[in-house]
């Protein structure tokens, strides 16, 4: 697959190289003494830990992120409730050791993962990128991972994946939202197999060089940054490679509301409200909604020639 | 005490301002969360539901416990209702959507939402509006039958809510569960049922003495 080099990122925000290299001094420091910690038996699975060798990514975001107070207190993880200071409370009850992410399907090399060989799989890095929910806020994130590729080029999909599926945790016993029937459970996403495959698509195990806090979808997670937020499937437990368009957790519940794609964009409106702005958490004037969420240099090929009215 | 201290309406007023300080002493505080306009948003509109809901229990509370005097009141619920739906929409208008008169024009007219919820609160304003002595004697009957208007309002209230929220129609659902008693007991045979509760529950001699002759006159 060609991947072309997006040309949105200005040389001024690639970190200059000393920069890059001390952080990578201190990241090895961190590193040696995750090690010692872990020696002593304790657990680095825990939010907060540093994660590390983390590398700085090419791509990079010129704008302030949003404060990790916020990241973590007001997000959407209906699994913990439906308030958005929910996942925050409640996410206390989810185990992310052991864990295990079932790679299955339409695939040549079946496997099921162990959670601390997943996050050896590949070099991690650092990934700045807009989130934008489909309510109509937005952040800045950076989010720690590697990209789904990596799993997916090992899986070697046969001809018959044409998409993917992912599948969060179903244990009412840790996520006690999932004792009410708002949603159907377990909460399933799905991608075409391209959008999956995408230089940008991440599967995230860390936020601000940390662990995963609980609530936003530890240990593993997806992050698609040019869809809208609920695209990125949380707490992953499979990956399923199949033919057909996956059912997503959001279909079933609003077919009309809710469509398999979910690009960001500002020409196609909610049916109840308009997706024109949004209101980057933060600041207090609203913002235009960029189409695609500001990623169309390096997605808009994925969906040439198709009626975004239509596929929303 | 001090003499106003001892008016029940001096303390009724006290507790409608609560949501009020509540919203001012977080913001003084940064406690409004990563979304404060949002806060605000949802807030006064809880409150102003809250208030359309108690306002309407007051001739169901009378007719339960036989205390006509609670007439008194209602005037002053009414108006921190109103009080609060202003809030609510000069939120909207001014942190929200700054002002924007097109994209307020265009969210008014496409979103049934906010059609509903702009519908309910200009119905608000004639009652508002009509709500003293002067304009009941005026009005006579017509007062009473344009302040009907209060159940279309309380129901637009609660299906702008059912309308704007994502999926979990819990609390909404709860509002209109509430609405739906409140409306229901003002039927006939609710009426008869609430009398005989008070009997059944409330001395005899303590619902005659209340409610009796004065409940007779004007302000039934």
């Amino acid at each position: 697959m060609l991947i072309r080099q997006p040309d949105d990122i200005l040389p001024s925000e690639i970190t200059p190289p000393e920069i890059y290299r001390e952080r990578r001094l201190f990241m090895q420091g961190m590193g040696a003494l995750a090690a010692g910690a872990a020696l002593g038996a304790a657990p680095e699975a825990d939010a907060g830990t540093r994660l590390a060798d983390v590398r700085a990514s090419a791509i990079k975001l010129d704008e302030k992120r949003t404060p990790y107070k916020d990241v973590t207190t007001y997000n959407n993880f209906y699994e913990f409730g439906t308030g958005k200071g929910d996942p925050a409370e409640n996410a206390g009850s989810l185990k992310t050791r052991p864990w295990s992410v079932a790679v299955e399907g339409e695939v040549r090399n079946p496997r099921i993962y162990d959670i601390d060989t997943l996050l050896k799989l590949a070099p991690l890095e650092e990934r700045v990128y807009r989130m934008r929910c489909v309510e109509g806020w937005s952040m800045v994130i950076p989010w720690v991972g590697f990209p789904l590729r990596e799993i997916i080029r090992r899986a070697e999909p046969t001809g018959n994946a044409k998409y993917v599926e992912f599948v969060t945790l179903n244990d009412p016993r840790q996520m006690p939202g999932q004792r009410s029937r708002v949603l159907d459970w377990p909460y399933v996403e799905g991608l075409r197999l391209d959008e999956a495959m995408h230089p940008l698509t991440l599967l995230a195990v860390g936020l601000y060089g940390e662990v995963l806090p609980n609530q936003n979808g530890a240990p593993i997670r997806l992050v698609v940054p040019w869809k809208y937020g609920f695209k990125s499937a949380k707490s992953i437990v499979k990956i399923r490679f199949v033919e057909k368009p996956p059912l997503t957790a959001w279909m079933v519940a609003a077919p009309k509301e809710y469509g398999f794609y979910s690009n960001v964009n500002p020409q196609v409106d909610h049916p109840r409200w308009s997706q024109a702005k949004e209101r980057r958490i933060g600041e207090f004037f609203k913002r235009d909604t960029l189409m695609f969420n500001g990623y169309g240099a390096q997605v808009a090929q994925l969906y040439r020639g198709m009626d975004l009215q239509k596929f929303f | 005490m001090p003499v106003p201290l001892r008016r029940p309406k001096v303390w009724i007023a006290l507790v409608c301002l609560l949501p009020l300080m509540r919203l001012i002493f977080l913001g003084i505080g940064g406690g409004l969360g990563a979304n404060p306009i949002e806060f605000i948003t949802h807030s006064t509109g809880t409150w102003t539901l809250v208030g359309l809901l108690v306002t309407l229990s007051v001739t169901p509370l009378r007719q339960l416990t036989g205390r006509a005097d609670l007439i008194r009141y209602r005037r002053m619920l009414g108006l921190f209702t109103f009080f609060y739906a202003c809030l609510h929409f000069v939120t909207y208008i001014w942190l929200d959507q700054f002002f924007d008169p097109a994209a307020i024009a265009k969210d008014i007219v496409k979103r049934p939402f906010i059609t509903v919820g702009f519908t309910a609160f200009l119905l608000l304003i004639p009652l508002a509006v009509t709500s003293t002595h002067a304009m009941m004697r005026r009005l006579g009957r017509r007062w009473q039958q344009l302040h009907r208007l209060i159940y279309l309002i309380a129901l637009l209230g609660v299906i702008h809510y059912l309308w704007l929220v994502k999926k979990d129609l819990t609390e909404p659902l709860i509002y209109g569960a509430v609405l739906t008693l409140l409306l229901v007991v003002r039927l006939p045979w609710g009426v008869t049922l609430m009398k005989m509760g008070r009997s059944r529950f409330v001395p005899a001699s303590a619902g005659g003495r209340q409610g009796g002759e004065r409940s007779a006159g004007r302000a039934q």
